[in-house]
């Protein structure tokens, strides 16, 4: 019954495991370091930072949510927070397919701005050019002549307008459509005075950029408009055709921005435009692309706004690593009291599974952009819990096969066969809920279940490469091997009346 | 400690035995009147809902020496209509929250904080929630949670068996009710890190339930062949060898979730890691309880339906050997007693 089977073939194994393990801590250190990764990113909820959900929202029957829609919302709010010019802002989107929301998130303390900024919906508009200039500031009131028929306080505001300052290029998409506004274009070089928008975006159903082999192989973008649009551009065009430049130009204005102000050479009644220029294939396609997207305004429920100051999140950080200390410390204590000698492996696995965690985090940050947020560190915390159970799990059947009169090596052995089975399924079904909850979450809980599943898998690697190995090193120790009182294998510890060898037969409920 | 180790052993013996299968009808009933209760405090009193699920805005102002009166007064100024709800967080805190306000109405609520306390806007704490949000975090939650049931179900099923999947599913939907319950009944505040205390908890008390599903299935691997015992006598030793590590797994588990329910409440006051960490903390003891007390007894009931199960019931008895159990705790004999093994021959030694 105690003949120790198997314990001495496996001789060579835990120095293997070991050195794999040693191996993986080299090479996560290597690559973080290869990086340039000294820290692990924290989210804003632990450094301070505004971050806004914006759930898409179709704005008509006719304007559904489509992946492409949101995939160009989020390029538009992303060139709108770029504009604000705070290093690692974000712009994501979460989620899958058209039921996906859009991050945003901002480090520092710029929140109204940013609360601002994408609250607005983009939606492009077609508008007469009043009066055009150069786009720096006014030294002198000649910076432009005053377009007539427009109101003083447009005109001293036209004039004011610098379009060299970055703020003023920032897209607010605060351009009511019935205003006359002055805006400047997208780069910058020129201002424009605007009437107000006689085109709406949504009245353009397509857009595309070609190639026009007749004018000489020059980049063109065409675009037709539907019925409503087709009328209304037919008598915008018809009007200004004959005007004096600059107003015979129509801006095409997207975010409060003039994307591009072509010349109107003749009335357009029949719904089908091409704008020349001096396009090249990237310029075409960029207009196309706003031409056709800026016509599918979606709209965004606004989800949730979450502003944290640094303060805060700096007490959030200190909380959670404090927590996180306190929970391992209470964990260690406990596993000494109980599992004496052996608890020192549960403190060591603990900390080789810290170790990989954190190096993970490092590289993860780099590699993926991986931001630890509270409920991450909540999540890490957690699977502490989960962590030592697996030791748990081991070492108690390590015991009972101890008191089935086993030799402790060859315990340690029949043990590790039996509770490597528990262990594996029941990490499993941790790592499904963490996945789970992934793939079906926003925000707070990704990180949570990020984090959860993450630490499983270590847990796993760790009890594997180890905890087992380690284990199998210290039951050919004479220290534990007979049975020392402080070992964790004493007769007393598991119950035997005698040496662990010594069988110990079960009398179950019969009787 | 050592205690516990002895008693560990003597459970695992089966010289000590806590009759748990046997006494299923009294782990039904408490359970019974647990969920009844949540049931019906669901019903009148419903779950105490963060502004995360009904929409709305939260401000938190840190500062010393501010009071509930001026903050009231400072956001009754901006005409802000509805609810407010202010409170004091620690002695350098003070929180405001509205029901749903536009961007222009959050702003002259921010402003009108920022200038009463003389701070700065950037150092108000906010959070606005559209109206909808809720709805749609909320049924994210409720699909992530009905195709992790399924997954769960399937998995079990395949790693173990069907009616094991069974078993585990109706220990964590009662897991799922008497936490819930205990939210409504109290009138703790239900936010998304709630939510994820909740649905850890799911993936907590199957874990749980698996490690001592392991051990009933290796007990019960070959009790047909060896016509000794039951499958309930079986699944009742399993049960008991289990124990100590449920113990000793619940114990670990608590600490670290009562060290973050310790820094987070005492500490942050309110917010992500006092909600998560008190759901887990309630759910966990739940969760426990029904690994334990509800999926091993129910499973058994499951199991003795079958015909194999109910013949081998009868050849038992017929041997007069396991006498249904009446008593919760008995020894039965000093553990130096070297009778017949009650478990059936391992399988699978080399």
């Amino acid at each position: 019954m105690s003949t120790p089977t198997k314990a001495g073939k496996s001789t060579g194994r835990p120095a293997r495991a070991l050195a794999f393990l040693a191996l993986i801590l080299v090479a996560l250190t290597a690559t973080a370091l290869l990086q340039g990764s000294t820290s692990v990113r924290l989210g804003l909820d632990l450094r301070g930072g505004t971050s806004v959900t914006l759930q898409p929202r179709a704005s008509n029957d006719a304007n559904k949510v489509t992946s492409d829609a949101i995939d160009q919302a989020v390029s538009i709010i992303r060139q709108r927070v770029n504009s604000l010019g705070v290093a690692e802002s974000e712009v994501t989107a979460q989620g899958s397919g058209t039921n996906r929301q859009i991050v945003i998130s901002v480090p520092g303390d710029s929140g109204r701005r940013v609360v601002d900024l994408v609250g607005q919906t983009a939606e492009l508009r077609f508008r007469q050019v009043l009066a055009t200039g150069a786009g720096t500031g006014a030294t002198g009131a000649d910076a432009a002549t005053p377009a007539s028929g427009v109101s003083a306080e447009i005109n001293a505001k036209f004039a004011a307008l610098d379009c060299t300052n970055v703020a003023n290029l920032q897209g607010t998409g605060a351009d009511a459509p019935t205003d006359t506004i002055v805006a400047c274009d997208r780069t910058g070089i020129s201002k424009f005075i605007l009437a107000p928008a006689e085109v709406l975006g949504r009245q353009v159903s397509k857009a595309a950029a070609g190639i026009d082999t007749q004018a000489g192989n020059v980049w063109t973008v065409s675009l037709t408009f539907n019925g409503e649009g087709t009328k209304a551009f037919g008598a915008l065009t018809s009007r200004v055709t004959s005007l004096a430049s600059p107003q015979n130009q129509v801006a095409i204005v997207l975010d409060g921005l003039v994307v591009s102000a072509p010349s109107i050479n003749e009335a357009i009644p029949s719904g089908n435009a091409q704008i020349t220029g001096n396009f090249s294939q990237t310029e075409a396609q960029d207009l196309a692309n706003v031409l056709k997207y800026g016509a599918l305004p979606l709209a965004f429920d606004r989800g949730e706004v979450q502003q944290v100051s640094p303060t805060l999140g700096a007490d959030q950080l200190r909380a959670g690593l404090l927590a996180g200390a306190l929970g391992l410390l209470l964990v260690f204590i406990f596993s000494l009291i109980y599992y004496r000698a052996l608890g020192l492996v549960t403190v060591g696995s603990l900390l080789v599974a810290g170790a990989l965690l954190y190096l993970t985090f490092l590289v993860l940050g780099e590699a993926i952009g991986f931001t630890l947020t509270l409920a991450g560190i909540a999540g890490a915390i957690v699977s502490i819990g989960i962590t030592a159970d697996s030791f748990i799990v081991y070492f108690e059947r390590v015991r009972d096969e101890a008191r089935e009169g086993r030799s402790l090596r060859s315990a340690v052995e029949s043990g590790w066969a039996r509770a490597r089975h528990t262990i594996i399924v029941a990490d499993m079904i941790s790592v499904l809920a963490a996945v789970l909850l992934y793939f079906f979450a926003v925000g707070g809980v990704r990180g949570f279940a990020f984090t959860l599943g993450l630490t499983t898998l270590i847990d796993l690697l760790v009890v594997f490469i180890f905890t087992k190995p380690i284990v199998s090193i210290l039951a050919r120790l004479k220290f534990f091997a007979s049975g020392h009182p402080l070992s964790g294998f004493s007769a007393k510890s598991i119950g035997s009346k005698n040496q662990i060898s010594q069988h110990v037969s079960a009398e179950g409920v019969e009787g | 400690m050592a205690q516990l180790s002895g008693l560990g052993s003597r459970l695992y013996s089966g010289e000590t035995s806590f009759n748990i299968i046997g006494n299923r009808k009294r782990w039904y009933s408490i359970s019974a009147i647990f969920v009844l209760i949540s049931i019906a405090a669901l019903a009148i009193q419903g779950l105490h809902l963060g502004i995360e699920f009904k929409g709305g805005s939260s401000y938190t102002v840190n500062k010393t020496g501010t009071t509930v009166e001026e903050a009231r007064s400072a956001v009754e100024s901006t005409g802000v209509s509805g609810e407010l709800i202010v409170q004091k967080i620690g002695d350098s805190k003070i929180r405001v929250q509205t029901g749903t306000v536009t961007p222009a109405q959050s702003s002259a609520i921010e402003d009108a904080l920022a200038s009463k306390f003389s701070v700065s806007v950037e150092s108000i704490d906010t959070q606005i929630v559209g109206p909808s949000w809720g709805k749609e975090i909320t049924k994210k939650a409720l699909y992530g949670l009905i195709a992790f049931l399924l997954a769960v179900m399937l998995f079990l099923a395949m790693a173990f068996e069907p009616k094991m999947a069974i078993a585990a599913i109706i220990a964590v939907v009662h897991d799922v009710f008497i936490t819930v319950g205990i939210y409504a009944v109290v009138g703790f505040d239900v936010t998304p890190a709630t939510v994820i205390g909740f649905l850890t908890i799911l993936g907590y008390s199957l874990y749980d339930t698996v490690v001592v599903f392991d051990k009933v299935r290796e007990n019960t691997k070959s009790i047909a062949a060896s016509g000794k015992n039951t499958y309930s006598d079986a699944a009742n030793l399993a049960v008991n060898q289990t124990l100590v590590r449920s113990a000793n797994t619940s114990i670990i588990a608590l600490l670290p979730v009562g060290a973050i329910l310790f820094v987070g409440a005492g500490l942050l006051g309110a917010g992500t890691l006092k909600d998560l960490s008190l759901a887990l903390f309630i759910g966990l003891a739940v969760g426990t309880y029904s690994s334990v007390f509800i999926a091993p007894p129910f499973l058994a009931a499951l199991r003795e339906k079958e015909p194999a199960m109910i013949a081998l019931r009868k050849r038992v008895e017929a041997r007069g050997g396991a006498a249904p159990v009446a008593s919760e705790v008995r020894a039965v004999r000093p553990s130096t007693g070297r009778g017949p093994r009650n478990q059936p021959k391992r399988k699978g030694r080399k």
